[in-house]
């Protein structure tokens, strides 16, 4: 199978090259680099973007640029076809990316061929069944070896993560907690045995998608995961940069980006741009 | 077993941010569900306003052609025209008594989707139905009925603008509204405890059966045969024989919408044709990609139109304690044609399936026996496929013979 990626696929798939020396992988690098933004005094910034946005040829140029700009983690969308925990605009980006051909496995050929040079960590953010269908196991590996360093399942609770956490733990990557201004502190509790990389704080009752305001539960959250987790919070859901934080009564180690960046990118904008607009 | 599972299907695959009110709708499962003043309230709705209980009718016609007892589980005579209405009473019921004020709903056809505003309007409580944008345009009459019954209809445009789309929709709203708003899921799927929930209120099919085959002829049915999109009326009447240990020797037969039947078209048969996977909170049978991802399905009956089945049908499969078969449109259409003549009853399209079934393996039934078919719905919200699909059936009877029966018009 041709990887929809990398329109230059057509030719004879492009070695695997190995990880850069000192770059490291896997979860433990996903907790450095948010302590390394912090301990100089910022925010971990995370863009999130959807694989093969805004369109397969265009991709490899978003990521680079969101690498090269500062991102200090990137959360890679993986396209599915029913979203339910995504916005519209996610939900859009995914459905064109399904219409060009986008799947895990071109993805993670992507991610391989690219890997060389890129600074930020990369995440893979997407439904259970894509996943599960490629087999888990043989996905840790390929993940791995794409150098993956964790993974975001929105629609996967701590119940039903065992399976999926075996297979990312063997090959030293972490499934991120994905918590809520809703989740009671026991079952933070539960999250938070094994759990590894960051934490993501859900800042809303509610889909992804840029917000103007926040409920007051979020400081209260916040302030909970806190003394539950031992790992970075990351907030997401309704943010459009960090200067969104400013004013808020808590300051969490790192904020993710999703649905403002795509759309940027879908008005024409380029993710270099982005990335300075946020500086 | 593990909490939400039949054997190795079930669970509940959902964003973290709906487990707080899935925990607690368990909760009220456990501690509101069984108590007596539920069942008694419950049991006078179903009685006193939706019209329980439902008639087993014999089909003398039919029985003479076939050679052997045909009998009707008449849901299509309940309140609103399907057994839909036994899961919206009982889910309206128990939002109430959790503090709920609000009903969101998913629907494709319609049924469920008027059903809960029945409920709601009934109760007390506010409605939200989501429905496909394309379903919408389809079944504009259940549109109009919802909005009687004072609810608000959200078109869902968002996808392939039909039912799983709808219920993609409606999970979302219930995560931004889980405060006020209980989601009354419309069939015995999605996350646990839905399947439970759904199929334990809709059991009363299966219990009434029964009981009216006992006093009937004296003995349990031979056969009894359900159509399975999701599968609320077939996991509400199989599951009170499978789960009685003197029951074992009635063979239980789920019958899946095929489509057109023609290589390479959806279908809405993921029991038969599906693989196993996880969509809308659950693990089970699907029409799924290679690579994961949900495949359209299709079906001439909108209330089978659906590319997942619930849990504990994909388990019953498995374990061989309901065989599950496929019927195609054509196959469908001919056995309402049937049932309309031969007995003066309008079938539901999603029933006409099971009903085929019965028709295209008659000669491999017990003659002499009993066989039982859940009629769950009526068809009087088919009527515009029927005009498109079998014009000839709509025309006047003498019109009908002086053209020459069933021969296409010009």
């Amino acid at each position: 199978m041709s990887s929809p990626m990398n329109p230059a696929a057509g030719s004879p798939p492009a070695q695997t090259p190995p990880l850069r020396a000192g770059q490291g992988s896997g979860a433990s690098v996903l907790t450095r680099r948010i302590e390394e933004a912090n301990a100089a005094g910022r925010v971990a910034f995370i863009p999130f973007i959807t694989a093969g946005f805004p369109t397969p040829a265009k991709f490899r140029q978003v990521l680079r640029e969101l690498d090269e700009g500062g991102a200090d983690i990137i959360e890679v969308g993986v396209p599915f076809s029913d979203p339910v925990a995504d916005g519209p605009m996610v939900e859009e980006a995914s459905r064109r990316a399904l219409a060009a051909g986008v799947r895990l496995r071109g993805i993670l050929e992507e991610l391989a061929e690219s890997a060389a040079g890129r600074s930020a960590p990369v995440v893979l953010m997407g439904y259970y069944n894509p996943f599960l269908q490629y087999g888990l196991e043989r996905f840790a590996r390929d993940a791995a070896a794409a150098g993956v360093s964790g993974c975001i399942v929105p629609d996967l609770p701590v119940d039903e993560d065992g399976p999926l956490r075996a297979v990312l733990e063997a090959q030293g990557m972490a499934l991120i907690p994905l918590v809520g201004v809703n989740t009671p502190t026991a079952r933070m509790q539960a999250y938070a045995h094994g759990a590894a990389g960051y934490v993501y704080l859900v800042s809303v009752l509610g889909v992804t998608g840029e917000r103007a305001a926040f409920a007051e539960e979020l400081a209260e959250a916040f302030t909970r995961a806190q003394s539950v987790f031992s790992l970075p919070l990351a907030v997401g859901f309704g943010f459009s940069g960090p200067a969104q934080l400013e004013g808020m009564p808590f300051r969490p180690q790192a904020v993710v980006v999703g649905s403002a960046l795509l759309r940027f990118l879908d008005a024409g904008g380029s993710a270099a741009d982005f990335m300075s607009r946020l500086a | 077993m593990k909490k939400g599972y039949f054997g190795e299907f079930g669970g509940c695959f959902v964003p973290e941010l709906l487990m707080p009110p899935l925990l607690e709708l368990e909760e009220a499962c456990t501690d509101i569900l069984p108590g007596e003043e539920f069942r008694r309230e419950l049991d006078g709705l179903l009685r006193g306003y939706a019209g329980r209980e439902t008639p087993l009718t014999l089909c003398p016609t039919l029985s003479r052609e076939l050679g052997f007892n045909l009998y009707l589980k008449r849901e299509d005579l309940l309140h609103t025209g399907a057994h839909k209405m036994n899961n919206t009473l009982g889910q309206a019921l128990l939002a109430r008594r959790m503090g709920k004020s609000v009903l969101a709903a998913e629907t494709g056809a319609g049924q469920h989707g008027v059903a809960t505003a029945a409920a709601a309007a009934r109760l007390g409580l506010s409605c939200v139905v989501f429905m496909g944008e394309e379903d919408t345009r389809r079944q504009a009459a259940n549109v109009m009925r919802m909005r009687l019954l004072g609810a608000e209809v959200r078109p869902v445009a968002s996808g392939t603008r039909t039912l799983k789309d709808a219920i993609n929709e409606a999970l979302r709203f219930w995560i931004a509204e889980q405060r006020t708003t209980h989601y009354c899921f419309g069939t015995a799927a999605g996350p646990h405890p839905f399947p439970t929930l759904v199929r334990d209120l809709q059991s009363v099919i299966g219990e009434e059966t029964k009981a009216q085959c006992r006093s009937a002829f004296g003995a349990l049915p031979d056969v009894v045969v359900a159509c399975v999109g999701g599968g609320s009326n077939a996991a509400g009447m199989f599951y009170p024989f499978v789960a009685d240990p003197e029951a074992g020797a009635v063979r239980l037969a789920g019958i899946e919408a095929g489509g057109t039947g023609e290589p390479g078209c959806f279908t809405s048969a993921p029991l038969n044709l599906g693989t196993p996977g996880v969509l809308h909170g659950q693990y089970s049978m699907l029409l799924q990609d290679a690579d994961g991802q949900i495949q359209p399905s299709h079906s001439v009956s909108a209330g089978l139109d659906y590319p997942g089945v619930g849990p504990e049908h994909a388990w019953f499969h498995k374990a061989g304690k309901v065989e599950y078969h496929v019927v195609v449109d054509a196959g469908a259409l001919h056995a309402f044609a049937r049932l309309c003549r031969g007995e003066g009853i309008i079938p539901a399209l999603e029933s006409s399936h099971a009903l085929a079934w019965v028709l295209e393996n008659a000669e491999a039934l017990p003659a002499g026996g009993n066989v039982v078919v859940n009629l769950s719905g009526r068809g009087d919200k088919d009527m515009d496929i029927i005009r498109e699909h079998m014009p000839d059936l709509c025309m006047p009877a003498q019109a009908a013979d002086r053209e020459g029966g069933s021969c296409p018009r010009q």
